[in-house]
């Protein structure tokens, strides 16, 4: 079976159009973002969280009224499939008693809460506390690796193409980072490890399927650099976008998998992957080429004489390139 | 040509063979990590400021003997912090100089105010804050042995003073905690007054000035016998031990003369020595048996003992734990725990089910889709896929990697997005077949050409891979080597193992024209 046979969308031409929308996602991503606030998980934000089990069959509502004296705000929601009886606890970072013995006093709590509100009978199934001192550890190299990890992939791309193709890759990737967390605060995930951990996978997914277009540019800029750098692009967009979608649909498929069957602790990961796999294909065929486009400073298509001796493409372009200036 | 092939073919065989053999059986052969198997996971930091204050301390003692016995006059010696002291009021600069020149060797002197100001040396303090480390570390690891827990992890952690404890299979993690946190130093010291009901009680039998060498400490009632908290009494006791933890030689399980549970102790040889003649010299007073800061039991020295006592009035549960923490000796710094993870088994094995359930989800329609897109080459990319996840499983159990919940994840990207570098080969096969070279060129060229991009793809995804390895804790980890263990072996896999069968298929058809894609 062959999609696309001989495709030849103008995508080029939807450039403005995709940027726009573009922007008002991140942008209404952002303004949640200063609202709201980023919604940190106890990984980072510190705090406790239990998953408990109960013998029987009990409702969250009479879960929620045994804490409800507790201090802070306490989250409470099914765990996994509502047959397997698991309720999640959430509490937020008891002030004043941070380490030490004061580390599982809300956990603690919880549970003498629980055995005196006359609920069914009930195990601990998971336990994390996090205390301040780690979770403010987690968020700094949480940051410290998504910002070396960008800035590494902007360099290796800039040596293997050019420095316009690096920043359009680069901004396709942060594209990708804050329409992922726009989706996430507006379907109420919290930032936890694993879902850092598929932000990054998603900025290396990303770049992968940007690297795939612009090979595809530098190989036939090579035979058709007089057609102009536009057409160039739309045509390498076009050339690989069978593989574009194949690729994006395998992965979707592989993460959907994890996202119905993983079980819950997976879950905001796979959700995470599910967002960034979807944006990131789109960023790849209507971002990155635009902005390197944008950025090299081409005319329209069919302006010939706008190929200018800068832009030509790495290595063998480049040399040529040189030697037509001088 | 053949010949060619038949190297190649054999190295498939071995690598695939080499793999299945690391991992089989995997119940056995591949870890699986606290999320998986169910455990703790505790972070702990010590206290190293605590080392110091001993140090400072003793140094300010054995400063303060040497200026009394050298007969130099001064009005004040004392630590001012864990790492600082102050001396004051010097009359003879020269006589006290010839003192102190011990102290010096750990300290920096500077004049301050009207005296000096002795702070403890940057490398020095570093040296003791990780021999404290250290030594914490040691004494945790002979805790959990006594535990007689599993394959635990006993490891420093990422900043110097913080220590990773994983124990898998441990249900009781209330017990683990306090066994691994009580310091567990044992002093033996005089009793100068009590119990007193509170702490208030015990200052005005003093008038509320208590003498410069003693202090207050909690204890318990004896005779409330094994109700544990019942009442916590009050006694002034001597700061300095006669007897201190790393004097100890031995602790058991013992009955006391009730037939209650006990702690039997002996003391080291030179010890016992010191022991005897300190008894002797106070018969008649109270001595009490304190353990971390609370006096456990007080007797009257009836007469001169050397090298054993008794631990009494305790529960079961707290012989146990007391004779496991005064084996492994004393911590040299208290601790805090920073973070703790648990998981039960039962959510474990939820977990592991779900996770092979996924996988085999994920396979079975990538396979499917490749099948439908690709029909007979897509079998291709069907043999690349499960050889690059024998390889990978191969190398986890190899390594060892341990298999997390996230692992699992990676495990199943290393699926959707290995397929990535077949679809790319095909797609631009499929490229070249059009225009109408034959087969056999239009194969090699959809390899060669899209070589450089495999590279570049795999490259910087490997950046984004390495940056999670360096930046994760435990599971990450996990999912950060799957990852990276699945990069590689899919450039074997997509790029080797699959244009070895395209060759092999061509072969037997010499002038093949079309392709199955």
């Amino acid at each position: 079976m062959r999609i696309f046979t001989n495709a030849n969308y103008d995508f080029i031409r939807w450039r403005w159009h995709a940027i726009i929308l573009s922007t008002l996602v991140v942008g209404a991503g952002v303004a949640l973002l200063m609202t709201r606030g980023l919604p940190l998980g106890i990984d980072f934000s510190g705090g406790t969280s239990l998953v408990v089990e109960f013998s029987q069959e009990t409702s969250l509502d009479r879960v929620r009224s045994a804490v409800a004296s507790l201090p802070g705000e306490e989250v409470i929601q099914q765990f996994g499939d509502p047959s397997e009886r698991r309720v999640l606890i959430r509490l937020p970072q008891v002030e004043g008693a941070e380490e030490g013995a004061g580390l599982e006093q809300g956990a603690i709590q919880v549970e003498q809460a629980l055995r005196s509100a006359g609920l069914p009978a009930f195990e601990i199934a998971n336990r994390e506390i996090v205390g301040p001192v780690i979770g403010a550890d987690l968020q700094r190299r949480g940051i410290y690796a998504t910002l070396t990890s960008l800035l590494a992939i902007t360099i290796y791309i800039g040596i293997r193409f050019r420095f316009s193709f690096a920043v359009g890759a680069i901004a396709a990737t942060l594209h990708d980072v804050f329409v992922t967390l726009a989706f996430l605060m507006f379907f109420g995930y919290d930032i936890s490890l694993n879902v850092v951990a598929a932000i990054l996978t998603i900025t290396g997914y990303s770049v992968n399927d940007t690297i795939v277009i612009f090979d595809r540019v530098r190989e036939n800029l090579r035979s058709k650099r007089k057609e102009g750098l536009e057409h160039v692009v739309n045509l390498s967009v076009n050339q690989t976008l069978g593989r574009t979608v194949i690729t994006a649909g395998t992965t979707f498929l592989s993460v959907m998998a994890l996202y119905l069957y993983g079980g819950e602790a997976l879950e905001g990961f796979a959700f995470t992957m599910l967002v960034g796999v979807a944006s990131g294909t789109y960023s790849t065929v209507f971002i990155a080429s635009a902005i390197a486009i944008i950025l090299s400073g081409q005319k329209r298509r069919g302006d010939r004489a706008a190929a200018s001796p800068t832009e030509a493409p790495a290595r063998q372009g480049r040399k040529q390139g040189r030697a037509r200036a001088s | 040509m053949m010949k060619n092939m038949q190297w190649r073919l054999g190295l498939i065989a071995v690598v695939i063979g080499l793999s299945i053999w690391s991992f089989y059986p995997p119940d056995e052969k591949v870890k699986l990590g606290l999320d998986l198997q169910g455990g703790v996971h505790l972070v702990l930091r010590v206290k190293t400021d605590d080392a110091l204050r001993v140090e400072t301390e003793t140094t300010v003692e054995r400063l303060r003997d040497a200026l009394t016995r050298a007969g130099v006059v001064y009005t004040r010696v004392e630590a001012t912090g864990a790492t600082e002291f102050r001396v004051e009021g010097l009359q003879d600069d020269a006589a006290f100089r010839a003192q102190s020149a011990d102290a010096e060797t750990v300290y920096d002197r500077s004049s301050e105010a009207g005296g000096y100001t002795y702070r403890i040396k940057p490398n020095i303090a570093n040296q003791l804050r990780t021999e404290t480390v250290t030594q914490a570390l040691e004494t945790i690891e002979r805790r959990v042995n006594e535990l007689g827990v599993a394959e635990p992890i006993v490891a420093r952690y990422g900043a110097q003073d913080r220590i990773l404890v994983q124990l898998p299979g441990v249900s009781d993690v209330r017990r683990a905690k306090e066994i691994i946190r009580s310091t567990a130093l044992l002093e033996l010291r005089l009793v100068e007054q009590g119990p007193f009901p509170t702490r208030e009680a015990a200052l005005q039998a003093f008038n509320n000035v208590l003498p410069a060498d003693s202090e207050i400490l909690p204890g318990r009632t004896e005779g409330t016998g094994t109700a544990g908290t019942a009442g916590t009494v009050y006694y002034v006791v001597k700061k300095v031990a006669a007897v201190k933890g790393n004097d100890l030689r031995n602790a058991q399980q013992s009955l006391d003369e009730f037939n209650r549970p006990a702690v039997a102790f002996t003391l080291k040889q030179d010890a016992a020595v010191r022991f005897g003649d300190f008894t002797q010299a106070n018969l008649g007073r109270g001595l009490g048996i304190i353990l971390d800061e609370r006096v456990m039991s007080v007797a009257t020295i009836q007469g001169r003992i050397t090298d054993n006592g008794q631990i009494t009035g305790i529960s079961r549960e707290e012989m146990l734990d007391q004779v496991i923490t005064l084996k492994s000796g004393a911590l040299p710094a208290s601790m805090d725990y920073l973070e703790e993870r648990t998981v039960g088994p039962s959510l474990g094995q939820d977990s592991i089910r779900a996770g092979v359930t996924a996988s085999l989800a994920g396979l079975g329609l990538v396979v499917l889709f490749m099948l439908v897109f690709y029909k007979l080459t897509g079998v291709n990319a069907v043999v690349s896929i499960v050889v690059n996840l024998l390889i990978l499983l191969g190398l986890m159990a190899f390594i060892p990697v341990t298999m997390t919940l996230p692992g699992v994840a990676g495990f199943i990207l290393t699926i959707g997005m290995g397929v990535d570098s077949n679809v790319l080969i095909f797609e631009r096969i499929k490229e070249e077949l059009a225009t109408a070279r034959g087969v056999r060129a239009a194969v090699n060229a959809g390899f060669d050409r899209v070589w450089w991009t495999i590279v570049d793809t795999h490259v910087s995804s490997l950046i984004a891979a390495l940056l999670l390895l360096q930046f994760g804790t435990g599971p990450i980890r996990g999912f950060a080597v799957t990852l990276i263990i699945g990069l590689l072996s899919n450039v074997f896999t997509a790029v080797f193992v699959s244009r070895t069968i395209f060759e092999l298929v061509l072969s037997r058809r010499q002038h093949a024209q079309a392709l199955s894609i």
